[in-house]
């Protein structure tokens, strides 16, 4: 029986015999994880217009398996700020970043989220990881779909590759109670 | 249709209120008239009450903040719309920055309310009598009246700027 191990950029490292695949179980849940995350958008500005365009037909993020937006952020994966982000603003992205379930994960879409962009103002955040952990950005003002959906992309190698036990370590919650989130 | 027009409500209004008022000049074609502190509220309620004159619309209140107008820093604008004349009037109020107090208009125009909120929030001037003096659209621990020229318009928190290539 000659079997190899087989790299793939969609596959995860496995020994593939006849018929069958060996690999961690990590991998497996990684690999479905990534590949179906829901997305919450956080849309407030121009950055909103731009992802209407990536969910729409010609960009069709739900090529990424990312078909099916959440409203609700009980049932999403993925929370997805775009645009500016006002000071007051701030405790209710908070509250909604804290009523998504573990596992989570945060895309900081544009200049403004990012960092406040060209608002650099009293009334304004400046940029969304003052409140809430975020694990990828996106650059642009705004950012064209090309870019956002490379963020997404960014965002599922970040799911697959994430280990078991990461959500219960000490490490992330000390990330989360350095935003005095409550685990 | 009604013939008020400017020069009629300059004469109207010098003659009713002498000097109470201080300084009435046009400019864009709405008479800007600079009227006595003690006076603001008895003038608005006057014209807003005067058959003819008929100021029933309180458009906006507003107030800007001049640095180098030594005791005068603080102007306080009323926008007053006459909707049945079809004419408009700005009157100042001018006073130090120290000493920013003005009685509220809110018992005159209900429109106030907010507005007066906002001055307050935005240039420190307190409206007595007003029912109830918060902020209004800032976040509810902002310390300082952002709209005033001594403060710098920046953020304080921002981190991804160097301050010397940004003239902080």
């Amino acid at each position: 029986m000659a079997a190899t191990t087989v790299p793939s950029t969609n596959l995860p490292e496995m020994y593939v015999g006849e018929g069958f695949g060996l690999t961690r179980m990590e991998k497996v849940v990684g690999l479905a994880r990534a590949n179906s995350i829901w997305p919450l958008p956080f849309a407030t500005s121009c950055c909103g217009i731009e992802f209407m365009a990536t969910m729409a037909s010609t960009y069709d993020l739900g090529r990424f398996g990312s078909e099916r937006l959440s409203f609700s952020p009980r049932q999403a994966d993925l929370l997805m700020v775009m645009g500016t982000i006002a000071k007051k603003m701030g405790p209710i992205l908070k509250q909604v970043y804290e009523q998504m379930a573990e596992p989570r994960w945060v895309i900081a879409v544009g200049a403004c989220a990012s960092s406040g962009g060209i608002f650099d103002t009293y009334s304004v955040l400046q940029g969304i990881d003052k409140v809430i952990p975020v694990d990828v950005y996106v650059p642009g003002c705004p950012p064209p779909p090309e870019a956002i959906l490379d963020g997404i992309l960014k965002i599922q190698e970040l799911v697959k590759s994430e280990p078991f036990g990461y959500r219960q370590s000490d490490e992330y919650k000390q990330l989360l109670a350095s935003y005095g989130i409550q685990v | 249709m009604s013939t008020i027009d400017n020069n009629y409500l300059r004469d109207t209004l010098s003659e009713k209120f002498g000097d109470k008022i201080i300084n009435i000049e046009e400019s864009y074609g709405v008479l800007d008239v600079i009227v006595k502190r003690d006076h603001v509220k008895a003038i608005i309620i006057d014209i807003k009450k005067d058959p003819l004159l008929d100021f029933n619309f309180l458009t906006s209140l507003c107030a800007v903040h001049f640095p180098d107008h030594k005791d005068a820093e603080i102007d306080v604008v009323y926008h007053l719309h006459s909707l049945y004349n079809n004419v408009r009037i700005r009157l100042h109020v001018l006073m130090p920055i120290a000493d920013a107090v003005l009685p509220t208009m809110t018992d005159v125009f209900a429109a106030a309310n907010w507005m007066e909120r906002e001055t307050f929030e935005f240039y420190g001037v307190k409206f007595t009598g007003h029912p109830d003096l918060r902020i209004i659209l800032n976040v509810e621990d902002m310390d300082y009246h952002p709209l005033l020229k001594h403060y710098q318009l920046t953020d304080a928190t921002r981190t991804d700027k160097e301050d010397k290539y940004f003239g902080r």
